[in-house]
């Protein structure tokens, strides 16, 4: 317990020095200035979220395989953490979008996609809330997890066919691409320390999850107790 | 049984339970109907207007049709507790899907051999140049909502507000095949019309994966 103590102090000296480079250390970026420093956020929120749904993923289809609930409850922390991430990416895109594009929002593709995701994802959740039973709950959520999956590829596609306009990727994005090398330290810094703040919330909502699971199992525990004891009474 | 047998017969069985009363196609025609109509008076299209956003409302209201329409497909058999009978019987759970799957792709074809014409007289634009065409557009987008929707209309069934929750978990996973069926249905009805290859193959690979998803993961969804 106490280690987690100390990794948990570690994590937030390590965001606070996220925020330190990304506003002092990072040189100032020739026209955008000031504004373009929310792309070390905006963007290692991005690879969080993605990182987060994949781990959605990846516990939906194993719990379908091995039907240990453990899974789908690595599940649910994940889609609630990735959610958080894309909504990050959805209220910071539009923050830097206003003084350099001039509009809150366009539907280019990566946006559109972005807040598809986002939707998806809003849907998992509600068809959970929507289920009393833990089993069923934990196989159906699983099979439209695994179904939302199938269809990012799809929706990637489409979306991209149908339109660009959101600035080409910086970093992999071709040879006259390219970062200064102390953005490029500093933005892959805020990405790794956001991939541990990512871990993080997944296992604190997975603890939630699990004591949630157990407070329920004593509940009904304790009711057939009672209703035990009752028909006893009666007698 | 094979497979293909069962899943014939769960269709027949579809099939003569909905001639019965034909409440749902009934329904679901003049629901589509009532929102063509509806889109007049929201937009007031000319016919070049019509051309270019016609495929769209077509396309909606088939979504929006095929959602509210999906939903009995499994929760008449829960009400009925008709799904232990289908459970128990010697077949293998994706015959049972698929025949649902065919019965829904043929009560929602019913509906567009009304919709269509329909549109097209309301709103002058001609359709029987490109019939065939459309008609292959219509059948590949057809099929990969059935495909969808008969799954989830499973998974709604056992949830709360399951009218409700349909729309909303089928809806968003269709949006790429939205896309391509409505950018391929905009290239028919063009001034050069022509099938556009790329959103064919974005509506055929759609229909590939998601007919294989349900197919890998429909003994999970009919179990106890």
């Amino acid at each position: 317990m106490k280690r987690y103590g100390i990794a948990n102090v570690v994590l937030a000296i390590l965001l606070f020095f996220a925020g330190y480079a990304a506003l002092f250390i990072a040189p100032d970026e020739a026209t955008m200035h000031a504004i373009q420093r929310i792309f070390y956020f905006h963007a290692s929120s991005g690879w969080a979220a993605m990182e987060a749904s994949m781990i959605v993923f990846a516990a939906n289809v194993v719990y379908l395989a091995k039907r240990n609930l453990k899974w789908d409850w690595l599940a649910v922390a994940a889609a609630e953490v990735s959610l958080a991430f894309w909504s990050v990416m959805l209220v910071t895109g539009p923050i830097w979008a206003h003084p350099v594009w001039g509009i809150w929002w366009t539907w280019d593709w990566r946006l559109t996609l972005t807040l598809v995701l986002w939707i998806l994802y809003v849907a998992y959740l509600i068809l959970r809330t929507l289920i009393a039973d833990s089993e069923r709950r934990a196989v159906f959520s699983a099979i439209f997890g695994i179904f939302v999956f199938l269809g990012v590829p799809l929706d990637y596609l489409s979306i991209r066919i149908w339109r660009t306009q959101h600035p080409q990727p910086v970093i992999f994005g071709g040879p006259n691409s390219g970062l200064d090398p102390t953005m490029l330290k500093v933005f892959f810094y805020c990405a790794g320390v956001m991939t541990l703040l990512m871990i993080f919330l997944v296992r604190q909502r997975y603890k939630l999850e699990r004591l949630r699971y157990e407070t329920e199992e004593l509940r009904l525990a304790v009711e057939e107790q009672v209703d035990a004891r009752a028909v006893g009474a009666g007698n | 049984m094979g497979t293909a047998r069962a899943a014939a017969i769960v269709l027949g069985r579809e099939i003569r339970a909905e001639m019965r009363t034909r409440e749902l196609l009934q329904t679901t025609i003049v629901f589509t109907i009532i929102v063509v109509v509806l889109f007049n008076f929201a937009f007031e299209p000319s016919v070049a207007d019509a051309r270019r956003i016609g495929p769209g409302l077509i396309w909606i209201a088939l979504l929006f049709a095929g959602s509210l329409m999906l939903n009995p497909s499994f929760a008449k058999e829960q009400s009925n507790d008709t799904i232990y009978a289908l459970r128990m019987a010697p077949v293998s759970s994706f015959a049972i899907v698929l025949g649902k799957t065919l019965a829904n792709l043929l009560f929602l074809s019913i509906t567009e051999m009304v919709l269509v014409p329909v549109f097209s007289i309301l709103y002058n634009v001609p359709v029987l140049a490109v019939i065939g065409r459309l008609a292959m557009v219509l059948l590949l987008g057809t099929f990969g909502m059935v495909v969808v929707g008969t799954v989830f209309s499973a998974l709604a069934t056992q949830a709360r507000l399951r009218e409700l929750l349909l729309p909303l978990l089928l809806l968003p996973v269709l949006i790429p095949l939205l896309f391509a069926s409505v950018e391929a249905t905009v290239g028919l009805l063009g001034d050069a019309p022509a099938l556009d290859r790329t959103w064919m193959a974005v509506l055929i690979a759609f229909d590939v994966v998601f007919f294989t998803a349900s197919w890998l993961l429909c003994d999970h969804l009919l179990e106890e």
